[in-house]
């Protein structure tokens, strides 16, 4: 790890000071993904702002149907909510899947979703259930903040603050998971909401996306037989030593019909 | 060079050290304690698992300066003198180490693990122990020890 000051802000109004003062510094959240990072000398920030201190950044809502998670909430803490397993219990199990019960008691959602890594698990939680991300500017519908592989809409020097999740009719998310890391291979959350379905993929691609053809036919029918005969395709999805873009293909219907089943 | 100070088993520590100090150098090169251990130092293996305010964490992925103000325990903090903390006694009745390089991070998540779940099935100290890698055992042993354990906790 290359050398760098510390700074341990106590507000979001401290620290956004201090990342537009210097917008090469890396913020900390969960350090799950940054440390190992920094370790292997693929990052030098010449500062590093620990999020770890801002009181108002932490915690577990529930506000008009709506699930509001502060961006420094640990994955174990959203695992194991009461009121995010009454809400959406669809969520607490996503969190519960994120790697081993150590990464879960320092990952965090707000630098899961900041990082957009391709084979994340938030990304299809905030994607598939249609979310709303409140930063320290603006709020950003899920829809229009994964941009890319390992890219967001987030500016520089944007902190995200919390992450509202609207309570679907039902859901269920569904991996394929690699058995070392726990990552996705392929992810796939279906979730009937006010606003209709919602299939939302992750670990296939370079960024999760909404499966459209599979929402269409699950709007008729919510059914996993309404997925009968749909095909992924595999143009353009990942390949690498653990899946083929077929197989990746191959693994989204599976999953999905998974998922659909998982509802009840 | 920030002042990182915290409770180590119980004790008061306070060292000048660089930023970029992670909890485990700190904890094995400034206070000489190297009962925890580095496997992999990627994150993966649990060889340097330690509780953090009562929680398992990696403490080769956590800064030294985040765990500023916080109370730390290792393995070296369970004993009581002669005294075997239950998990140690139940590990080795149970014969569930070989090398022992893993055992001090296996136990540590095993505790944190009996705590949050007072009566753990075989499934779920085997799905719990998924951040802790050892390449001896074949955890069978591990399992039984955890189980046994479990119960005089
Ligand atoms: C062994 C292992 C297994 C894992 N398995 C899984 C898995 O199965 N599924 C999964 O989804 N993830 C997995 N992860 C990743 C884990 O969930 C990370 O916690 C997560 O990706 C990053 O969150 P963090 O809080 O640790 O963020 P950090 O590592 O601290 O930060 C990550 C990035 O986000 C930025 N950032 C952080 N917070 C904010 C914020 N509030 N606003 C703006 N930017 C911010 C940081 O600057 C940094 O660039 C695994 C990690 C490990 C080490
Ligand atoms: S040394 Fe920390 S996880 Fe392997
Ligand atoms: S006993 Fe040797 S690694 Fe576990």
């Amino acid at each position: 790890m290359y050398a760098f000051n510390y700074h341990r802000p106590g507000s979001l109004a401290e620290a956004t000071k201090l990342i537009a003062a210097n917008t090469e510094a890396k913020l900390l959240a969960g350090g799950q993904t940054l440390i190992p990072t920094l370790k292997q000398r693929l990052a030098q920030p010449g500062d590093v702002i620990d999020l770890g201190g801002i009181a108002e950044l932490k915690g577990i809502k529930v506000e008009g149907g709506s699930v509001v998670i502060g961006a420094m909430t640990r994955h174990g803490e959203v695992a194991s909510s009461a009121e995010v397993k009454k809400a959406i219990p669809a969520l607490a199990a996503l969190a519960g899947g994120i790697g081993d019960p150590q990464v879960r008691n320092l990952g965090t959602i707000g630098g899961s979703i900041a990082n957009s890594d391709p084979a994340a698990d938030y990304p299809a939680a905030a994607l598939g259930l249609g979310a709303t991300i409140h930063t320290s500017k603006r709020q950003i519908p899920a829809d229009k903040f994964f941009t890319g592989m390992f890219e967001t809409a987030l500016e520089e020097g944007e902190i995200i603050v919390k992450v509202a999740f609207p309570a679907p009719k039902r859901a269920a998310y569904q991996k394929f998971e690699n058995p070392a890391s726990r990552y996705a291979i392929v992810g796939v959350l279906v979730a009937e909401t006010a606003n209709g379905v919602r299939v939302a993929v992750t670990g296939a691609a370079p960024s999760v996306f909404r499966w459209t053809e599979a929402e269409a036919a699950l709007g008729k029918s919510f059914a996993a037989g309404a997925l009968d005969g749909l095909k992924a395709k595999a143009d353009g999805l990942n390949a690498d030593i653990h899946a083929s873009a077929e197989y990746r293909a191959h693994l989204i219907g599976v999953m999905a019909r998974r998922a659909v089943a998982a509802c009840g | 060079m920030p002042t990182v100070s915290m409770t180590v088993n119980g004790k008061t520590v306070s060292r000048d050290v660089e930023a970029r100090t992670l909890l485990v150098q700190f904890l094995r090169e400034h206070l000489n304690l190297t009962g925890t251990h580095v496997g992999c130092d990627t994150s993966q293996c649990g060889a340097c698992v330690v509780h953090v305010d009562g929680r398992s964490v990696k403490s080769c992925t956590m800064l030294a300066a985040q765990a500023n103000g916080a109370s730390v325990t290792t393995i070296e903090g369970l004993a009581q003198g002669d005294k075997l903390h239950p998990m140690q006694e139940a590990f080795r009745e149970h014969h569930a180490l070989q090398c022992g390089f893993c055992t001090p991070g296996m136990i540590m998540s095993a505790i944190d693990l009996v705590k949050r779940n007072p009566n753990p099935s075989e499934e779920t100290i085997r799905h719990e122990l998924e951040g802790n890698i050892c390449r001896c055992t074949g955890y069978h042993n591990i399992v039984k020890a955890v189980k046994a354990a479990a119960a005089n906790m």
